[in-house]
């Protein structure tokens, strides 16, 4: 589904690269896991997969179902049904999360060709739809994520994905700010969301998110490019020892290329 | 194209109504003086005390000083070469829209509001006004039998004078400030409503106006007066054509709410605001207010300001009655190198009289947007409450917004509650709202149409259609 080829990426104008060369594969009906220490590229990634205006992709490609999109413009990439739930969720005062989610499934339904749903039938739709995160009703005429919660705006991530339904999501450290319960519940959404037709990746810090989602492959991310990638064990492995050994082997690694 | 520059052009769409009608006028000498204003009133056939009424406030007004305590610079008005007096050529006297002159009506349909259509509007009667006399008024007979009184000012002080006489003048008296005084003094035309007591009037009143004249500067003057237990609601629409000179706007509203009257007033005020530079546009200095006289009145001010090359202009209230009731709200755009100073003042005389301010800026270009509001609560206004908001969003780096909230507090009693916040559209808001397939260009009205929707829900419904078309106008084009 995706394939990311020896991607290298900066910051629009300014030389230092932060994405160093990553090469990544994707296939439907996976979850995959990137972890790795602060600075080390994973939000980066996930930023330039999803086309933010602030990144220059310097060299490699990006293929989305075989088609290269590196060129696309984020509302074209969403079109294709990828999704990027946000490490900090976006204010947007005065629309509401019903206006919003409405206008995106309508306009992505309309790009591929698929019927819209009218205002009755959509809001049919929403309220099956959140009971995958355990919202209330009046959750839907909230201004988007104005004055939420941490807890509720990582919710409300899984919420619209739930509703805007991607072929691949990428999911950036949702699990960061959640208490336990809250934890429980976005996981919960996140299993309920994820089966054979759609792939998801998730970014996070900790192995706790990886005791209730399953990963079929874990990768550890360092200095802008992945290093290591194996099954779910490497996520224990990695709270067990921390990210030293593999720095340290990492950067052996480095002084000698 | 960054999406700074996408904000930009999309809110630096150019001026869409600017053309002129070829209508003959007057011949009017240029100046001001006493002579000058014998001659106005003369024209208007207007009886002796209302001559005085001008010459009083002319004489006031040749003492007072021009202001320039506000956060705009522009050059001064030389009120000696404006005509302060004009009229379209052979002033008709209309039984049917078939015998306006087929010019104006041209130009309404120019403008999208062609009176045919203003006619058909459900519930909606038009009193327009061609530069400075009225041309055309409708739907009166069905405001007569609801015995309000819905005419132009002219009409009004040869019909009316005893409630012309009792009211004009009295809540903004003509030495209020420079432009009330000049007001005063040659006030060319305006409307005036009287809602009598008991009476729900049966629709919404609305005028357009239309500065289509070169030099001639505009002195619009609106007079409404609800009685007891009666309620009103009055919309206002400007724009006006593209010219090299700078034309003044100087009108004065006053408005009068007796015991449990409610007065709405709303505007839409998109007045050319010049080029690139700011040249050409148009001064808007207005003053407007209203008296809450009676108990549980009420009085609401509505305003969507997006045109004027420089605008001064704070809608207020004073809340004498007790239980009266205030509200401002307000969406003020500003863009290329225009300049707003706008507000309100609320004046709590009354007990437990309670005032709310809305006031949504937008600034973009190289543009000036400030906000100056006045809160005063008086030594007896036991349990005044006051509320205000002021938002500011800034697009682009070049333009300023600014905040001068004024409180001043003479009873321990009262509360004043001031929130102010300053935003700037950005990068992360339109990536967010991209990512979810949203367009571009969707995504920036989007974020503009959340930012203001807390006061356009304000509008009437009427009204609303034409704010969304005019914010389109606005704020959508060249993205994509």
């Amino acid at each position: 589904m995706l394939e990311i080829k020896n991607l290298h990426a900066s910051v629009e104008g300014e030389d230092q690269e932060i994405l160093k060369g990553v090469n990544l594969t994707i296939n439907k009906g996976e979850i995959h896991a990137i972890m790795g220490p602060n600075g080390s590229g994973k939000s980066t990634l996930a930023k330039v997969v999803s086309g933010h205006p602030e990144y220059e992709i310097t060299d490699g490609e990006i293929l989305f179902e075989g088609e290269d999109i590196t060129e696309l413009d984020a509302d074209e990439r969403a079109h294709l049904g990828m999704f990027l739930a946000f490490q900090y969720p976006i204010e947007v005062p005065g629309i509401t999360n019903r206006t919003l989610l409405r206008e995106s499934y309508n306009t992505i339904a309309r790009e591929n060709g698929r019927e819209e749903l009218d205002p009755i039938e959509f809001d049919d739709y929403l309220k099956e739809k959140l009971d995958v995160i355990d919202m209330k009703d009046e959750f839907l005429e909230r201004s988007i994520n104005t004055g939420f919660s941490g807890g509720e705006k990582k919710k409300n991530e899984v919420f619209q994905m739930a509703v805007l339904n991607p072929k691949l999501a990428f999911m950036d450290e949702t699990d960061s700010g959640l208490d336990i319960d809250a934890l429980k519940i976005v996981s919960d959404g996140i299993n309920k969301i994820a089966g054979p037709e759609n792939a998801i990746v998730l970014i996070t810090h900790y192995q706790r998110l990886l005791n209730y989602i399953t990963p079929d492959y874990v990768h550890v991310m360092m200095g802008g490019k992945i290093v290591k990638s194996a099954g779910k064990e490497l996520a224990l492995e990695l709270e067990d020892q921390g990210y030293e050994q593999l720095e340290k082997e990492f950067s052996l690694n480095g002084e000698a290329q | 194209m960054s999406e700074t520059q996408a904000l930009e052009s999309m809110i630096g769409e150019e001026y869409k109504y600017g053309f002129s009608t070829d209508v003959e006028y007057e011949d009017f000498p240029k100046g001001l003086n006493e002579d000058i204003i014998r001659e106005l009133s003369a024209r208007k056939e207007e009886p002796e005390w209302m001559l005085e009424f001008r010459l009083k406030a002319y004489r006031a007004w040749t003492e007072m000083e021009e202001p320039s305590w506000f956060n705009a610079t522009y050059e001064k008005p030389d009120f000696e070469n404006i005509q302060y007096y004009s009229a379209p050529k052979n002033k008709p006297k209309l039984d049917s829209l078939d015998e306006v002159d087929p010019k104006i009506r041209e130009t309404y349909e120019k403008l999208g509001i062609p009176l045919e259509e203003q006619k058909a509007l459900a519930g909606v009667a038009v009193d327009a006004v061609f530069d400075s006399v009225s041309v055309f008024t409708s739907f009166k007979e069905k405001l007569a039998e609801a015995g309000v009184i819905f005419c132009s000012i002219s009409e009004a002080i040869k019909n009316h004078p005893e409630l012309v006489k009792k009211y004009m003048g009295s809540v903004v008296p003509a030495r209020d400030n420079f432009y009330a005084a000049l007001n005063s003094a040659v006030f060319s035309d305006g409307s005036f409503c009287y809602v009598p007591k008991d009476t729900i009037c049966p629709m919404e009143l609305s005028t357009y106006f239309r500065i289509n004249n070169m030099n001639s500067g505009q002195f619009e003057r609106t007079l409404i007066i609800a009685e007891d237990n009666s309620h009103v609601s009055y919309l206002e629409g400007c724009t006006a054509p593209m010219y090299d000179e700078h034309q003044l706007h100087a009108a004065v509203v006053e408005l009068v709410a007796m015991d449990n009257a409610e007065i709405k007033y709303s505007t839409i005020q998109n007045w050319y605001s010049g080029d690139e530079e700011g040249k050409g546009g148009i001064y808007n200095f207005v003053t407007k207010r209203g008296a809450c006289r009676g108990k549980n009145s009420k009085i609401s001010w509505t305003q969507l300001e997006t045109g004027s090359a420089v605008t001064l202009k704070y809608p207020s209230v004073i809340l004498q009655g007790d239980n009266s009731i205030g509200e401002f709200y307000s969406v003020a755009v500003t863009n290329k190198k225009q300049q707003a100073d706008t507000g309100t003042k609320m004046i709590h005389i009354g007990k437990n009289t309670k005032s709310t301010i809305i006031s949504k800026g937008i600034s973009a270009g190289r543009s000036n947007n400030s906000y100056r509001g006045e809160v005063k609560i008086n030594k007896g206004a036991d349990g005044a409450r006051n509320y205000s908001v002021c938002d500011s969003m800034l697009i682009g780096q070049e333009c300023g917004a600014h905040t001068f909230p004024y409180i001043e507090s003479k009873n321990p009693t009262a509360s004043v509650e001031h929130e102010a916040s300053t935003s700037r559209v950005g990068e992360e808001q339109i990536f967010y709202l991209m990512q979810r397939g949203i367009s571009e260009q969707d995504a920036i009205s989007m974020i503009i149409n959340g930012f203001v929707k807390e006061v356009l829900k304000e509008l009437p419904l009427e009204f609303a259609t034409e704010a969304n078309a005019l914010l389109d106008v606005k704020l959508e084009g060249s993205v994509g």
